[in-house]
């Protein structure tokens, strides 16, 4: 569990970050949205101790971050930054081993963490190991950054809008593989992103931030459902917030009994497909399988009745 | 062409062509027109660097033929050296091999190869005696144990002066790289030396040494003295503060920050930072420091000859006294090979030193 | 700035002193000149030797600029580029030639006297105002060139309306560093009977005689200092400039 508490820092009279408190749970993705220079970056940098708070303090698993020496405690935390930070001088194993060295774990077990890794981000560890980054496409670059946050299975893992610098597809494709991963590791990460799309997408919490201060901490359905303010809401984007919270909510909450013309959609699939699937050929309900056998249907009007609850 | 036949005064040209019988001048010549022709198509790197190559052979068979054929009754104090086509015929062939390279863009190991076969064929020609009659052997045949002297010297002042300054310099350069106020305040300085005449610096050091070594006790016993090595040591030392201080500190900030933040993050030592990651990505820019000082204090270490600091410049200043060329050539000849050869060698090291970055590039 | 604004005036006073009357520094060379032998320079006036000097470096520096910029544009246009390699060899080859040898050598060639000396300072000037011309006229603003394109200028208009005051800044770099290098290999160029500034640290070095080393170097060197600091102001002031 990660506790930051009240923790403040200011720049002469600027609070850059101000008295924010919140709480990770073990094995969760906290993500932190907010514009630029709304302090989310200044808050993820005072958990490793990047930036030293002014005031407040940061608990992880019950211990303050205070006691440990700077460099100490980041070498348990892992840390992954837009543009990858990748060593140009350094092989994608060294690169990856990069921490395990610091942290004077034997060579045969340092080389079995590498290989375990690019197998997870499935890289060929033959073919990779010995390449350099600059041999490397942006996607692989940045897997490999992640891949070296993670290489210490730290505690904690801290990510800056890691895939920032990616195109929008390799970008999604990045996402896909965060969250498998997340699933396969169970690891606490806190991740930093100007974008509410991402932050949907990846987080099981959101934390809004604007002009330095926490302005709602909560799921992602109640940060599209009950905006705290204006700002938050304009960041969720009004015209959109219909279809992101439809977008949430997988055919299985809302499938009844009945038949539906046409191909079905999977039960995992969310609620924004189906609708778009009515609109699209014009039925005015959907087939749901589970499993390769149709288990009902989700009609339009129950989807629009889902989506006018919030108003 | 023309070969001069030249005492200490004057001589009078020679034609290529008049220099011997013909069976022995043709050869050459042909070499020389051929290599010539060879070196002038552009697609063909190996070709021009075969036709520099064959023309250069054929220089060497020019003088190795012409200089005993013209001496020959020319009585004892006659002095046979190369004139001025024989130069410019000798810089356009080396511009030719060097430009074929350049196309070939050979590893950094194979340029290593050549230059040492360069500089082994050098060697064997000059030590076979086959072209002991030109004048500025001749020179050197009477001066052999100060030209074994004074190269001693030249490569002390160089060599030395640069590692006194790397062991100085790169301290600093870390030093600058780490405080901006210090980095403001150093670089300007050490530019403004940099710009002193070099007569001058080496001037002004005489009163200052000659000073140090009569005021402090024990200085003079250690070489410390006014005329002589010291100045001219110190000059050089002075001279080669900024290439090394400034690229140290170039290098150390041509690592990407991004690279650095992620060092931070993942929890290196300032210590660690630097020797991991700031100094291997800095090293081609700080061996290129390296180079540019080996080579301008090789260039310089000429002017110690002037106070009495030994070295080629020796050779190049008795020779301006008595207005002799040869004595000249003598010195000024090792003087351009030493700078030529420690280039390439330096940058042959810049290249081994950057093979992670060379694949980016 | 501040430290420049004080020593700029006072250096320049210093140096025009040391030139124009340099009796008033006898008492201060006195110490060094050997017993009975003359404390300052009077074989030749100071004045003139300066002038020569500084004349020298002029003339060399100016058709060294004229050259090599003319090269420099030639290179840089399409039909000259493909002499661009060769003459980028050159002219890192050349830059390994010691200055010193350059003089020298340029003697067997043509003499003694104030001739090989200007060869040699115009020869050695060449290479680093050419190598900044063509670096500064190939990395112009892509952006740049294409706006002055897009406006309907011609080629001979884009050159001198735009690519030329724009590398104006590194080119005065490359005029600068060959100006500093002419001025002090002019200095030695006094061993080959040239009338410059070194003839008196020369005559020192003879006669044993330390004051007029000092008074030499001196000179010289002040005026390697300031003439540095001039072009640097010009350069940052003219950075400012085309930065807008």
């Amino acid at each position: 569990m990660i506790e930051i508490e009240r923790i403040t820092k200011t720049y002469g009279d600027v609070h850059a970050v101000d008295a924010v408190t919140m709480t990770a749970q073990t094995g969760t993705i906290t993500v932190i949205v907010g514009t630029s220079g709304s302090g989310k970056t200044t808050l993820l940098r005072m958990i490793n101790r990047l930036e030293e708070p002014t005031s407040g303090e940061v608990r992880i698993k019950g211990q303050s971050t205070l006691a440990t020496e700077p460099h100490l405690l980041r070498r348990r935390i892992g840390y992954a930054i837009q543009g990858h930070g990748l060593f140009p001088h350094y092989t994608v194993a060294r690169n990856i081993g990069a921490v395990p060295e610091l942290l004077n774990w034997p060579k045969a077990k340092i080389r079995a963490r590498v290989d375990e890794l690019l197998n997870l981000f499935s890289m060929d560890p033959a073919e990779f190991r010995h390449r350099y980054p600059a041999e490397l496409s942006g996607g692989q670059q940045q897997r490999v950054g992640v891949a070296r946050a993670l290489a210490s299975r730290p505690d904690l893992m801290l990510m800056d809008e890691p895939f920032g610098a990616l195109d929008p597809i390799i970008r999604a494709r990045a996402q896909d593989d965060l969250r498998r991963i997340h699933k396969a590791l169970g690891s606490t990460i806190m991740l930093v992103t100007h974008d509410m799309e991402e932050a949907i997408r990846l987080g099981d919490r959101v934390a809004v931030m604007d002009e330095g201060k926490l302005i709602q901490h909560g799921t992602p359905a109640e940060i599209i459902a009950q905006p705290a303010n204006g700002f938050v809401a304009d960041m969720v984007g009004d015209v959109e917030r219909p279809l992101r919270l439809l977008s949430l909510i997988p055919l299985s909450d809302l499938v009844e009994d009945g038949a539906a013309p046409g191909d079905a959609l999977p039960a995992e699939a969310s609620l924004r497909d189906a609708l778009a699937a009515c609109l699209w050929t014009g039925r005015n309900a959907v087939p749901v399988e589970h499993d390769g056998a149709v288990v009902g249907r989700v009609t339009f009007d129950a989807i629009r009745a889902r989506a006018q609850i919030h108003p | 062409m023309s070969i001069a036949a030249n005492r200490i005064v004057a001589g009078e040209g020679v034609m290529a062509w008049h220099l011997a019988a013909p069976s022995a001048v043709l050869p050459g010549i042909a070499a020389v027109v051929a290599g010539l022709l060879l070196g002038l198509p552009r697609a063909w790197p190996r070709l021009r660097f075969a036709g520099s190559a064959l023309g250069l052979g054929g220089l060497l068979w020019l003088l190795m033929r012409g200089a005993p054929a013209l001496l020959d009754g020319a009585g004892d104090y006659a002095r046979v050296s190369p004139a001025i086509g024989f130069w410019c015929l000798l810089l356009v062939l080396m511009l030719l091999m060097a430009d074929a390279l350049v196309q070939m863009t050979p590893g950094p190991l194979a340029r290593g190869a050549l230059l040492a076969a360069v500089l082994g064929a050098l060697a064997l020609i000059l030590g076979s005696g086959a072209l002991s009659q030109l004048s500025v052997l001749q020179e050197f045949a009477s001066r052999k144990a100060a030209f074994a002297d004074a190269t001693l010297r030249h490569l002390g002042l160089a060599f030395g002066s640069l590692a006194v300054a790397a062991a100085f310099g790169f301290p600093l350069g870390i030093a600058c790289h780490r405080r901006a106020r210090l980095r403001g305040a150093t670089l300007p300085a050490l530019s403004l030396l940099q710009t002193i005449p070099s007569l001058a610096m080496f001037g002004l050091m005489i009163p200052l040494l000659g000073w140090v070594g009569d005021s402090v006790p024990g200085a003079q016993a250690i070489g410390i003295a006014g005329i002589g090595f010291a100045p001219a040591f110190l000059a050089l030392v002075l001279y080669s503060l900024l290439p090394v201080v400034s690229n140290t500190v170039a290098g150390l900030a041509a690592a990407p920050p991004e690279a650095l933040e992620a060092a931070r993050g993942m929890g290196m030592t300032p210590r660690q930072r630097l020797i991991r990651v700031e100094f291997p990505l800095g090293l081609p820019v700080i061996l290129t420091g390296l180079r540019i000082v080996l080579v301008q204090n090789i260039g310089l270490a000429v002017i110690a000859g002037l106070i009495g600091g030994g070295g080629y410049g020796t050779f190049v200043f008795q020779g301006l006294n008595q207005t002799a060329t040869d004595l000249i050539l003598l010195g000024a000849l090792p003087t351009v090979a030493l700078a030529l050869a420690s280039a390439i060698v330096m940058d042959i090291l810049v290249d081994l030193a950057g093979p992670a970055q060379r694949k980016s590039a | 700035m501040s430290i420049g604004t004080i020593l700029r005036p006072g250096l320049t006073l210093l140096l025009l002193a040391l030139v124009l009357k340099p009796a008033w520094f006898a008492p201060v060379f006195a110490p060094l000149a050997p017993q009975g032998a003359p404390v300052i320079y009077e074989r030749a006036s100071l004045l003139s030797l300066s002038l020569s000097h500084l004349g020298l470096v002029a003339a060399a520096t100016a058709a060294a600029t004229l050259v090599s910029v003319t090269l420099a544009i030639l290179v840089t246009r399409q039909a000259g580029a493909a002499f661009r390699p060769l003459s980028r060899t050159i002219a890192n080859m050349g830059q390994t030639f010691p200055p010193v040898a350059v003089l020298a050598l340029a003697v067997p060639a043509l003499g003694f006297g104030a001739g090989p000396t200007l060869v040699a300072l115009f020869l050695y000037g060449l290479l680093p105002i050419f190598e900044n011309t063509v670096t500064a006229l190939l990395t112009l603003p892509p952006a740049t060139m294409e706006a002055a394109r897009g406006i309907g200028l011609n080629r001979w208009q884009r050159l001198v309306r735009v690519e030329l005051p724009l590398a104006l800044p590194v080119m005065l770099t490359g005029i600068r560093l060959s100006a500093v290098i002419a001025l002090g290999t002019a200095t030695i160029g006094s061993t080959v009977a040239a009338r410059t500034l070194g003839e008196v640290i020369i005559a020192g070095l003879l006669t044993n005689n330390t004051a007029y080393v000092l008074q030499g170097g001196l000179i010289v060197g002040l005026f390697a200092v300031l003439i540095y600091d001039a072009l640097v102001q010009l350069e940052a002031y003219l950075a400012r400039r085309t930065r807008g």
